[in-house]
Protein backbone atom coordinates (compact mmCIF):
# COMPACT_ATOMS: atom_id res chain seq x y z
CA UNK A 1 0.00 0.00 0.00
CA UNK A 2 1.09 3.63 -0.99
CA UNK A 3 2.09 5.76 2.37
CA UNK A 4 2.58 9.23 2.47
CA UNK A 5 5.30 10.99 5.34
CA UNK A 6 3.67 13.43 7.60
CA UNK A 7 4.96 15.86 9.85
CA UNK A 8 3.63 17.62 12.45
CA UNK A 9 6.07 20.42 13.70
CA UNK A 10 5.64 23.35 16.45
CA UNK A 11 7.66 25.93 17.04
CA UNK A 12 8.40 23.73 20.75
CA UNK A 13 9.97 21.38 18.63
CA UNK A 14 8.71 18.23 16.52
CA UNK A 15 5.72 16.64 17.40
CA UNK A 16 5.01 13.76 15.08
CA UNK A 17 7.30 12.40 12.37
CA UNK A 18 5.80 8.76 10.74
CA UNK A 19 4.42 7.03 7.58
CA UNK A 20 0.67 7.00 6.98
CA UNK A 21 -1.71 5.93 4.49
CA UNK A 22 -4.30 8.98 4.52
CA UNK A 23 -4.42 12.11 6.60
CA UNK A 24 -7.75 14.05 7.34
CA UNK A 25 -7.81 17.48 8.63
CA UNK A 26 -9.99 20.08 9.23
CA UNK A 27 -9.09 23.29 7.05
CA UNK A 28 -10.73 26.74 6.93
CA UNK A 29 -13.22 25.22 4.10
CA UNK A 30 -14.03 22.19 5.30
CA UNK A 31 -12.17 18.88 6.00
CA UNK A 32 -9.49 17.65 3.66
CA UNK A 33 -8.42 14.19 2.90
CA UNK A 34 -4.94 13.92 1.22
CA UNK A 35 -3.78 10.43 -0.20
CA UNK A 36 -0.22 9.78 -1.35
CA UNK A 37 0.09 11.78 -4.64
CA UNK A 38 -1.74 15.09 -4.16
CA UNK A 39 -1.14 17.69 -5.69
CA UNK A 40 0.83 20.64 -4.19
CA UNK A 41 -1.35 22.51 -1.97
CA UNK A 42 -1.59 24.67 1.20
CA UNK A 43 -4.40 25.46 3.27
CA UNK A 44 -4.83 27.19 6.97
CA UNK A 45 -6.17 24.54 9.56
CA UNK A 46 -8.76 25.66 12.03
CA UNK A 47 -8.89 23.96 15.62
CA UNK A 48 -9.45 20.68 15.18
CA UNK A 49 -8.62 17.08 15.09
CA UNK A 50 -6.16 15.50 12.56
CA UNK A 51 -6.44 12.03 11.98
CA UNK A 52 -3.30 9.93 10.83
CA UNK A 53 -4.31 6.37 9.16
CA UNK A 54 -2.05 3.45 9.21
CA UNK A 55 -2.88 0.08 8.02
CA UNK A 56 -5.50 -0.62 10.62
CA UNK A 57 -5.05 1.84 13.11
CA UNK A 58 -6.10 5.64 13.55
CA UNK A 59 -4.23 8.30 15.44
CA UNK A 60 -5.06 11.27 16.95
CA UNK A 61 -3.92 14.70 16.85
CA UNK A 62 -5.24 17.81 18.05
CA UNK A 63 -3.78 21.00 16.50
CA UNK A 64 -4.88 24.40 16.51
CA UNK A 65 -3.57 27.71 14.51
CA UNK A 66 -1.42 26.96 11.71
CA UNK A 67 -1.20 25.39 8.42
CA UNK A 68 -1.33 22.02 6.06
CA UNK A 69 1.82 21.91 3.49
CA UNK A 70 0.89 19.35 0.95
CA UNK A 71 3.54 17.82 -1.56
CA UNK A 72 3.21 14.28 -3.97
CA UNK A 73 5.49 12.44 -0.68
CA UNK A 74 4.98 14.21 2.10
CA UNK A 75 2.80 16.09 3.91
CA UNK A 76 3.83 18.68 6.95
CA UNK A 77 1.67 20.08 9.72
CA UNK A 78 2.64 23.46 10.60
CA UNK A 79 1.08 24.32 13.96
CA UNK A 80 0.95 26.92 17.16
CA UNK A 81 0.42 23.99 19.20
CA UNK A 82 -0.36 20.38 18.15
CA UNK A 83 -0.31 17.28 21.10
CA UNK A 84 -1.00 13.72 19.87
CA UNK A 85 -3.94 12.33 21.84
CA UNK A 86 -1.50 10.51 24.01
CA UNK A 87 -0.05 13.12 24.81
CA UNK A 88 -3.09 15.57 26.37
CA UNK A 89 -3.16 16.82 29.67
CA UNK A 90 -6.87 15.71 30.03
CA UNK A 91 -6.99 17.82 33.44
CA UNK A 92 -5.42 20.90 32.09
CA UNK A 93 -7.73 20.90 29.32
CA UNK A 94 -10.74 20.73 31.41
CA UNK A 95 -9.37 23.47 33.31
CA UNK A 96 -9.38 25.70 30.67
CA UNK A 97 -12.59 24.52 29.62
CA UNK A 98 -14.08 25.45 32.43
CA UNK A 99 -11.97 29.29 33.06
CA UNK A 100 -13.56 29.83 29.52
CA UNK A 101 -16.65 28.75 30.12
CA UNK A 102 -16.64 31.31 32.97
CA UNK A 103 -15.15 33.71 31.12
CA UNK A 104 -18.17 33.26 28.70
CA UNK A 105 -20.55 33.78 31.49
CA UNK A 106 -18.90 36.99 32.57
CA UNK A 107 -19.76 38.62 29.19
CA UNK A 108 -17.09 41.00 28.87
CA UNK A 109 -16.37 42.92 26.58
CA UNK A 110 -16.21 41.86 23.18
CA UNK A 111 -12.72 40.83 22.82
CA UNK A 112 -12.25 39.10 25.97
CA UNK A 113 -15.64 37.11 24.77
CA UNK A 114 -13.94 36.26 21.40
CA UNK A 115 -10.66 34.97 23.01
CA UNK A 116 -12.77 32.59 26.01
CA UNK A 117 -14.29 31.62 23.27
CA UNK A 118 -11.49 30.73 20.93
CA UNK A 119 -9.66 28.81 24.15
CA UNK A 120 -13.07 26.66 25.16
CA UNK A 121 -12.67 25.56 21.14
CA UNK A 122 -9.15 24.83 22.11
CA UNK A 123 -9.79 22.60 25.35
CA UNK A 124 -12.90 20.95 23.46
CA UNK A 125 -10.74 19.80 20.84
CA UNK A 126 -8.36 18.36 23.00
CA UNK A 127 -10.76 16.77 25.24
CA UNK A 128 -12.51 15.25 22.59
CA UNK A 129 -9.49 14.20 21.03
CA UNK A 130 -8.43 12.76 24.41
CA UNK A 131 -11.55 10.79 24.27
CA UNK A 132 -10.92 9.78 20.57
CA UNK A 133 -14.52 10.97 20.08
CA UNK A 134 -14.29 12.37 17.17
CA UNK B 1 48.59 46.24 58.54
CA UNK B 2 45.34 44.22 58.64
CA UNK B 3 45.07 41.68 62.05
CA UNK B 4 45.17 38.09 61.64
CA UNK B 5 41.45 38.39 62.64
CA UNK B 6 40.74 40.48 59.63
CA UNK B 7 42.42 38.94 57.28
CA UNK B 8 40.69 35.25 58.41
CA UNK B 9 37.32 37.03 58.21
CA UNK B 10 37.60 38.04 54.48
CA UNK B 11 39.49 34.78 53.43
CA UNK B 12 36.09 33.22 54.80
CA UNK B 13 33.88 35.91 53.15
CA UNK B 14 35.20 35.64 50.17
CA UNK B 15 35.04 31.91 50.19
CA UNK B 16 31.55 32.02 50.58
CA UNK B 17 31.07 34.30 47.70
CA UNK B 18 33.06 31.93 45.29
CA UNK B 19 30.92 29.03 46.36
CA UNK B 20 27.97 31.09 45.79
CA UNK B 21 29.64 32.25 41.99
CA UNK B 22 30.59 28.87 41.24
CA UNK B 23 27.10 27.11 41.80
CA UNK B 24 25.47 29.97 39.76
CA UNK B 25 28.03 29.22 36.83
CA UNK B 26 26.78 25.51 36.89
CA UNK B 27 23.61 26.23 37.32
CA UNK B 28 23.96 28.41 33.83
CA UNK B 29 25.73 25.99 32.15
CA UNK B 30 23.04 23.26 32.28
CA UNK B 31 20.19 26.06 31.03
CA UNK B 32 22.58 26.39 28.40
CA UNK B 33 22.00 23.02 27.36
CA UNK B 34 18.39 23.13 27.42
CA UNK B 35 18.36 25.97 25.43
CA UNK B 36 20.25 25.24 23.50
CA UNK B 37 17.89 22.25 23.01
CA UNK B 38 15.20 24.71 22.70
CA UNK B 39 16.33 26.58 20.07
CA UNK B 40 17.11 23.76 17.82
CA UNK B 41 13.59 21.90 18.01
CA UNK B 42 12.73 25.68 17.11
CA UNK B 43 14.79 25.31 13.70
CA UNK B 44 12.74 22.73 12.13
CA UNK B 45 9.26 25.07 12.31
CA UNK B 46 10.96 28.24 11.03
CA UNK B 47 12.67 26.79 8.28
CA UNK B 48 9.39 25.41 6.95
CA UNK B 49 7.56 28.63 7.25
CA UNK B 50 10.66 30.08 5.86
CA UNK B 51 10.15 27.82 3.32
CA UNK B 52 6.23 28.24 2.38
CA UNK B 53 6.00 31.94 3.02
CA UNK B 54 8.90 32.08 0.17
CA UNK B 55 6.97 29.89 -1.96
CA UNK B 56 3.88 31.77 -2.33
CA UNK B 57 5.78 35.12 -2.40
CA UNK B 58 7.28 33.57 -5.78
CA UNK B 59 4.53 32.05 -6.42
CA UNK B 60 1.98 34.65 -7.19
CA UNK B 61 1.47 38.07 -6.78
CA UNK B 62 -0.22 38.77 -4.29
CA UNK B 63 1.06 41.54 -1.51
CA UNK B 64 -0.23 41.80 1.88
CA UNK B 65 -0.13 44.45 4.09
CA UNK B 66 2.19 43.16 6.11
CA UNK B 67 4.89 43.07 3.10
CA UNK B 68 4.21 46.48 2.37
CA UNK B 69 6.33 49.25 3.48
CA UNK B 70 4.36 52.28 4.05
CA UNK B 71 5.28 56.12 5.41
CA UNK B 72 6.97 55.95 8.89
CA UNK B 73 5.20 58.16 11.52
CA UNK B 74 6.07 55.31 14.15
CA UNK B 75 8.68 53.20 15.08
CA UNK B 76 8.05 50.42 17.36
CA UNK B 77 11.40 48.99 19.08
CA UNK B 78 10.84 45.49 20.45
CA UNK B 79 14.04 45.12 22.98
CA UNK B 80 14.85 41.80 24.39
CA UNK B 81 16.63 41.91 27.96
CA UNK B 82 17.05 39.25 31.10
CA UNK B 83 14.39 39.87 34.27
CA UNK B 84 17.62 39.65 36.36
CA UNK B 85 21.24 41.00 36.18
CA UNK B 86 24.26 39.23 36.96
CA UNK B 87 24.59 38.42 33.21
CA UNK B 88 27.76 40.68 32.64
CA UNK B 89 27.18 42.94 29.73
CA UNK B 90 23.85 41.27 28.51
CA UNK B 91 21.90 44.03 28.71
CA UNK B 92 24.11 46.70 28.80
CA UNK B 93 25.01 45.82 25.40
CA UNK B 94 21.94 45.65 23.62
CA UNK B 95 20.33 48.83 25.66
CA UNK B 96 23.33 50.99 24.63
CA UNK B 97 22.88 50.11 20.88
CA UNK B 98 18.88 50.62 20.94
CA UNK B 99 20.00 54.28 22.41
CA UNK B 100 22.50 54.82 20.06
CA UNK B 101 19.76 53.54 17.18
CA UNK B 102 17.07 55.88 18.74
CA UNK B 103 19.56 58.82 19.37
CA UNK B 104 20.51 58.49 15.56
CA UNK B 105 17.03 58.36 13.79
CA UNK B 106 14.83 60.45 16.28
CA UNK B 107 14.60 64.19 17.88
CA UNK B 108 11.70 63.67 20.08
CA UNK B 109 9.56 60.61 22.15
CA UNK B 110 6.78 61.02 20.47
CA UNK B 111 8.65 59.09 17.25
CA UNK B 112 8.50 55.73 18.60
CA UNK B 113 7.29 53.08 21.35
CA UNK B 114 8.67 50.42 22.92
CA UNK B 115 7.98 47.04 23.39
CA UNK B 116 10.06 45.31 25.90
CA UNK B 117 10.82 41.78 26.70
CA UNK B 118 12.70 41.63 29.73
CA UNK B 119 12.91 43.53 33.32
CA UNK B 120 15.57 45.15 33.06
CA UNK B 121 14.78 46.66 29.58
CA UNK B 122 11.44 48.28 30.61
CA UNK B 123 13.21 49.39 33.75
CA UNK B 124 15.50 51.03 31.86
CA UNK B 125 13.04 52.50 29.27
CA UNK B 126 10.55 53.66 31.76
CA UNK B 127 13.02 55.90 33.57
CA UNK B 128 14.20 57.09 30.18
CA UNK B 129 10.81 58.64 29.94
CA UNK B 130 10.07 56.88 26.74
CA UNK B 131 6.61 55.09 26.00
CA UNK B 132 6.54 51.19 27.05
CA UNK B 133 3.42 50.07 25.02
CA UNK B 134 3.67 46.29 26.10
CA UNK B 135 6.23 44.48 28.23
CA UNK B 136 6.64 40.53 28.98
CA UNK B 137 8.29 39.69 32.16
CA UNK B 138 9.13 36.78 34.44
CA UNK B 139 9.17 34.81 31.55
CA UNK B 140 9.93 31.18 31.96
CA UNK B 141 14.19 30.06 31.67
CA UNK B 142 13.19 27.87 28.56
CA UNK B 143 9.85 29.84 27.50
CA UNK B 144 7.59 27.57 25.03
CA UNK B 145 5.39 29.18 22.28
CA UNK B 146 2.50 30.12 24.61
CA UNK B 147 4.25 31.78 27.42
CA UNK B 148 5.53 34.51 24.43
CA UNK B 149 2.34 34.30 22.39
CA UNK B 150 0.73 37.37 24.53
CA UNK B 151 2.93 39.74 22.79
CA UNK B 152 3.79 38.42 20.21
CA UNK B 153 0.27 38.60 18.83
CA UNK B 154 -0.20 42.19 20.19
CA UNK B 155 3.24 42.96 18.33
CA UNK B 156 1.92 41.74 15.12
CA UNK B 157 -1.38 43.21 16.46
CA UNK B 158 -0.70 47.11 16.83
CA UNK B 159 1.29 46.59 13.38
CA UNK B 160 -1.17 45.57 11.02
CA UNK B 161 -4.21 47.92 12.79
CA UNK B 162 -1.63 50.86 12.81
CA UNK B 163 -0.55 51.92 15.65
CA UNK B 164 3.17 51.67 14.10
CA UNK B 165 4.25 51.26 10.80
CA UNK B 166 7.67 49.09 11.50
CA UNK B 167 8.91 47.02 13.69
CA UNK B 168 12.79 46.39 14.61
CA UNK B 169 13.76 44.09 17.03
CA UNK B 170 16.95 44.31 19.35
CA UNK B 171 18.53 40.53 21.28
CA UNK B 172 22.06 38.77 21.69
CA UNK B 173 22.31 36.32 19.29
CA UNK B 174 24.10 33.45 20.35
CA UNK B 175 27.54 32.56 18.64
CA UNK B 176 28.92 30.91 21.11
CA UNK B 177 29.05 30.61 24.99
CA UNK B 178 31.61 33.02 25.11
CA UNK B 179 30.48 35.30 22.55
CA UNK B 180 26.77 36.89 21.88
CA UNK B 181 26.25 39.59 19.63
CA UNK B 182 23.96 42.58 19.60
CA UNK B 183 22.00 41.63 16.12
CA UNK B 184 19.17 44.22 14.88
CA UNK B 185 16.44 42.58 12.79
CA UNK B 186 13.07 44.55 10.90
CA UNK B 187 10.52 42.27 11.77
CA UNK B 188 7.59 44.23 10.28
CA UNK B 189 6.93 44.70 7.38
CA UNK B 190 8.20 42.33 5.96
CA UNK B 191 10.35 42.61 3.19
CA UNK B 192 13.32 40.70 3.32
CA UNK B 193 11.24 37.34 1.57
CA UNK B 194 13.49 35.72 -0.41
CA UNK B 195 12.19 33.35 -3.21
CA UNK B 196 14.18 30.15 -2.36
CA UNK B 197 15.15 28.14 -5.83
CA UNK B 198 13.42 25.00 -6.21
CA UNK B 199 9.76 25.49 -4.87
CA UNK B 200 7.36 23.56 -5.69
CA UNK B 201 3.74 25.80 -7.15
CA UNK B 202 1.05 25.38 -4.74
CA UNK B 203 -2.89 24.90 -5.18
CA UNK B 204 -3.90 27.59 -2.55
CA UNK B 205 -7.44 26.50 -0.61
CA UNK B 206 -9.11 29.22 -0.02
CA UNK B 207 -6.81 31.41 -2.03
CA UNK B 208 -3.58 32.77 -2.03
CA UNK B 209 -4.63 35.46 -0.01
CA UNK B 210 -6.26 33.43 2.48
CA UNK B 211 -3.40 31.68 3.03
CA UNK B 212 -1.33 34.92 3.56
CA UNK B 213 -3.70 36.14 5.92
CA UNK B 214 -3.15 33.55 8.43
CA UNK B 215 0.33 33.00 7.44
CA UNK B 216 2.13 35.71 7.53
CA UNK B 217 1.21 37.00 11.17
CA UNK B 218 2.47 33.44 12.45
CA UNK B 219 5.42 34.18 10.55
CA UNK B 220 6.36 37.41 12.51
CA UNK B 221 5.51 35.92 15.40
CA UNK B 222 7.60 33.30 15.17
CA UNK B 223 10.48 35.76 13.99
CA UNK B 224 9.90 37.07 17.34
CA UNK B 225 9.78 33.88 19.36
CA UNK B 226 12.82 32.38 17.37
CA UNK B 227 14.36 35.84 18.86
CA UNK B 228 13.33 35.32 21.99
CA UNK B 229 14.99 31.91 22.22
CA UNK B 230 18.12 32.94 20.94
CA UNK B 231 18.21 36.01 23.76
CA UNK B 232 17.85 33.28 26.04
CA UNK B 233 20.30 31.06 25.00
CA UNK B 234 22.54 34.19 25.33
CA UNK B 235 21.40 35.25 28.84
CA UNK B 236 22.13 31.60 30.16
CA UNK B 237 25.86 31.71 28.54
CA UNK B 238 26.47 35.12 29.29
CA UNK B 239 25.19 34.49 32.82
CA UNK B 240 28.11 31.50 33.10
CA UNK B 241 30.52 33.22 31.48
CA UNK B 242 29.83 36.61 34.14
CA UNK B 243 30.20 33.87 36.95
CA UNK B 244 32.85 32.00 35.77
CA UNK B 245 34.74 35.44 35.60
CA UNK B 246 33.69 36.16 39.24
CA UNK B 247 34.64 32.85 40.68
CA UNK B 248 37.90 33.43 39.00
CA UNK B 249 38.16 36.41 40.70
CA UNK B 250 37.42 35.21 44.20
CA UNK B 251 40.55 32.36 43.85
CA UNK B 252 42.99 35.29 42.75
CA UNK B 253 41.75 37.16 45.75
CA UNK B 254 41.96 34.61 47.91
CA UNK B 255 45.41 33.83 46.27
CA UNK B 256 46.50 37.16 47.53
CA UNK B 257 44.66 37.17 51.16
CA UNK B 258 46.29 33.46 52.33
CA UNK B 259 49.52 35.08 51.38
CA UNK B 260 48.78 37.84 53.32
CA UNK B 261 47.83 35.62 56.12
CA UNK B 262 51.04 33.72 56.46
CA UNK B 263 52.52 36.21 55.90
CA UNK B 264 50.78 38.08 58.90
CA UNK B 265 51.24 34.87 61.14
CA UNK B 266 54.64 34.78 60.53
CA UNK B 267 55.57 38.42 61.72
CA UNK B 268 54.00 37.59 64.99
CA UNK B 269 55.16 34.50 65.65
CA UNK B 270 58.93 36.13 65.10
CA UNK B 271 57.98 39.17 66.79
CA UNK B 272 56.81 36.77 69.69
CA UNK B 273 59.63 34.82 69.44
CA UNK B 274 62.19 38.15 69.45
CA UNK B 275 60.02 39.61 72.78
CA UNK B 276 60.44 35.87 74.89
CA UNK B 277 64.22 35.91 74.06
CA UNK B 278 64.58 39.77 74.99
CA UNK B 279 62.19 38.87 78.53
CA UNK B 280 65.14 35.61 78.97
CA UNK B 281 68.24 38.06 78.19
CA UNK B 282 66.73 40.74 80.89
CA UNK B 283 66.27 37.90 83.27
CA UNK B 284 70.33 36.97 83.18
Amino acid sequence: MQTIKVNIVTPDGPVYDSEVSMVIAVTATGEMGILPGHIPTVAPLGIGAVRLKKDNSTELAAVSGGFLEVRPDKVTILAQSAELATDIDLARAQESARRAEAMLQAHKDEVDFKRAELALKRAMNRINVYEGNI
Amino acid sequence: MASLRDIKNRITSTKKTSQITRAMQMVSASKLNRAEMNAKAFVPYMEKIQDVVASIAAGSNETHAMMMTRPVQKTAYLVITSDRGLVGGYNSNILRTVMARINERHTSNDEFVILSVGRKGRDFFAKQGMTILESAIALPDHPTFADIKEITRKAVGMFSDGTYDEVYMYYNHFASAIQQDVTEKKVLPLTDIQATGATASYEFDPSAEAILEVLLPQYAESLIFGAVLDGKASEHAASMTAMKSATDNATDLINGLTLSYNRARQAAITQEITEIVGGAAALE
